[in-house]
Formats: structure tokens, C-alpha cells, sequence
């Protein structure tokens, strides 16, 4: 008996170190895609500021509580805006942050093909005088 | 010649783009919670443990919201501005001590004098969160109908106060 009841509390204990290694996986996954905002280029996972524990301590609490990522996603960016992402989302304030890259690439390829073509059209033609002059010089 | 001034012209574009982002603050994040209620608190005060206060008994007022503690110096930087700008009278300050200690908190404002209407003390950051707070000292102001209408980050300059909050907590206090 004494076994037994000793076999279901190692149970139990195994399934929440369980839960917990899960739990702890969640948190990680998620604080890799949130920003610090003591330390602006560390992610939440990554930061020792005392902030970024609180904020880990929060999502945590929050996805043992039963919330989705993207519940706990939505409760930070109410409170810290869309900074604390790592991965903004695309609108009207971020178009220029997510199109700039591709505008810089179409102006750089703008510049290069005319470049280009300017450099491929024939040389002018010289003039009649023009060309007596050059036969004269290379005499 | 043309081309010179093509040239010229994105150089100076460039110049002009830099300069910019240069004087930007990039520690400052604007925050969401400007022109939403701010957050509900009920927390102990840091002089009375057993009496508690919320931020509805403002409702009705023009208020100013300071987070601070004492083991940030930037706060005892500002305290003096705080401390002049709570003497005019003009709003009232409500202090939120941020994951700090009675023990240190208490003689902290001993030292460096009360500014505060009263102060809730939020031991272990919660309200913070609520409030976006990242980098104390901030402050935010809150009008009448508990909305966030300004925050600033950092210490409070004698120029902040004046030029930003003073205006606008007077705009506030005669509108509706």
C-alpha cells in the first residue's frame, strides 16, 4: 500500500516537472521574439535587467493560467507598444521599417541599369572636320 | 552640372536623414496607453500599509502620475523639479514607489522631501507593467476622465515641466 501510494506521488511529481519543462519551453520560445526595453538589442530571454525577469515571470504566470501566446503577445504590446516585438507587424507606421529595404534594392537597380545603358550606346560619331583633325594627330 | 546637383542634393538628403535619427532618442518608445484610461490600481500606501488607494478616487481631476524609487538615481535627479513643480500648486502629484522597500523608500523621502499627494507603493512591479513602465523615473499626466494624455521617460527637466506638462495640464483643468 505504502508502495503504491509512494509509485502515485513519484506520479504526480513526473508529470508536473513535466508540465513545468513544457512551461518553461513556451516561455523561452515566446521571450526570443519580445524585445527588453531596458536593454533595447536583447530579447526577453536574453536580458538579466530586472524588468525582463518580471516580464518572464509575467508570461509565465500568464500561459500557466491558460492564456495563448498570442493573448500574452497582445497584453505586452498594449502596454509597451509594438516595440517590444522583435517581429513588427506590417502597417501604416512600420511600411516604410518593412518596405524600405526593397525600395533602397529598386533605386540602387535603377541607377545601375541606367548606368548601364548609357554606357552601351555607341560612341558619337566624329564630324568630318573632327576627323581630319585626328588623322592629322596620328600622322 | 546636373549631376552635381543631383549628387549634391542626396548627399545633403542623406546629412539631413542622419541628423535626424541622431537626435532621436531611441530609448524613448512611444507609448500605446496615450489617450486610453489609465490602468486600475488598488495598492497600500507607502506611509500607511493598512490604507489603500486607487486611481478612481482622481477621477473628477487633473493629475499627475510619478514613478520613482529609491534606488534609481535618475529620481533623485529629478526630485528637485519634482518637488518645485509640486509647490505651484497647480496639479496634484501622486507618487508610485516601484519595486522598491518601506525601508528604503520611507527614509528616501525623509531625505529628499514629500512632493507626493500620497504615495502607492508597488512592491513588486505589477502595477508598472500595467503602466508600461521600463525605465523609471516616468511620469504621466491623466485628465479628468482618468484618460493618459502625456508621459514622459526619464527624469523631468525644469524645461519638460514647463514647455510640455504646465501647458498642458492647464489646457486640461479648463476644458470640460
Amino acid at each position: 500500500m505504502a508502495a503504491r501510494l509512494l509509485l502515485a506521488l513519484l506520479l504526480v511529481c513526473a508529470a508536473a516537472r513535466a508540465d513545468d519543462a513544457d512551461l518553461d519551453r513556451r516561455v523561452m520560445n515566446l521571450s526570443h521574439e519580445l524585445r527588453c526595453l531596458v536593454c533595447q538589442n536583447q530579447t526577453l530571454a536574453d536580458s538579466t535587467a530586472p524588468l525582463a525577469a518580471d516580464l518572464r515571470g509575467e508570461i509565465r504566470e500568464q500561459l500557466a493560467a491558460g492564456k495563448s501566446e498570442h493573448e500574452v503577445v497582445e497584453f505586452l504590446v498594449a502596454r509597451y507598444g509594438d516595440f517590444v516585438l522583435y517581429n513588427p507587424p506590417f502597417k501604416a507606421s512600420t511600411a516604410l521599417l518593412w518596405a524600405g529595404p526593397f525600395l533602397f534594392v529598386a533605386f540602387g537597380a535603377f541607377l545601375l541599369v541606367r548606368f548601364v545603358r548609357r554606357r552601351r550606346t555607341a560612341p558619337p560619331e566624329l564630324s568630318p572636320d573632327e576627323r581630319s583633325r585626328a588623322a592629322k594627330l596620328l600622322e | 552640372m546636373k549631376k552635381l546637383y543631383w549628387t549634391l542634393g542626396s548627399f545633403i538628403g542623406l546629412v539631413a536623414l542622419l541628423a535626424v535619427g541622431l537626435r532621436l532618442n531611441p530609448s524613448e518608445v512611444p507609448s500605446p496607453l496615450i489617450g486610453k484610461r489609465a490602468p486600475a490600481f488598488d495598492l497600500p500606501l507607502l506611509t500607511a500599509p493598512g490604507q489603500r488607494f486607487s486611481e478612481k478616487t482622481m477621477l473628477g481631476k487633473v493629475w499627475v502620475l510619478n514613478v520613482w524609487a529609491s534606488w534609481c538615481p535618475p529620481c533623485l535627479a529629478e526630485h528637485p523639479v519634482v518637488s518645485q513643480f509640486a509647490r505651484s500648486g497647480l496639479v496634484p502629484i501622486v507618487g508610485l514607489n516601484y519595486k522598491d522597500t518601506r525601508e528604503d523608500a520611507l527614509p528616501w523621502l525623509n531625505r529628499n522631501g514629500n512632493p507626493f499627494q500620497v504615495v502607492v507603493f508597488d512592491a513588486d512591479g505589477r502595477i508598472g507593467i500595467d503602466y508600461g513602465v521600463y525605465g523609471v523615473p516616468e511620469t504621466y499626466v491623466i485628465d479628468r476622465g482618468g484618460v493618459i494624455r502625456y508621459k514622459h521617460i526619464g527624469p523631468l527637466t525644469a524645461d519638460v515641466v514647463q514647455t510640455k506638462i504646465e501647458p498642458l495640464v492647464k489646457e486640461l483643468s479648463r476644458g470640460g
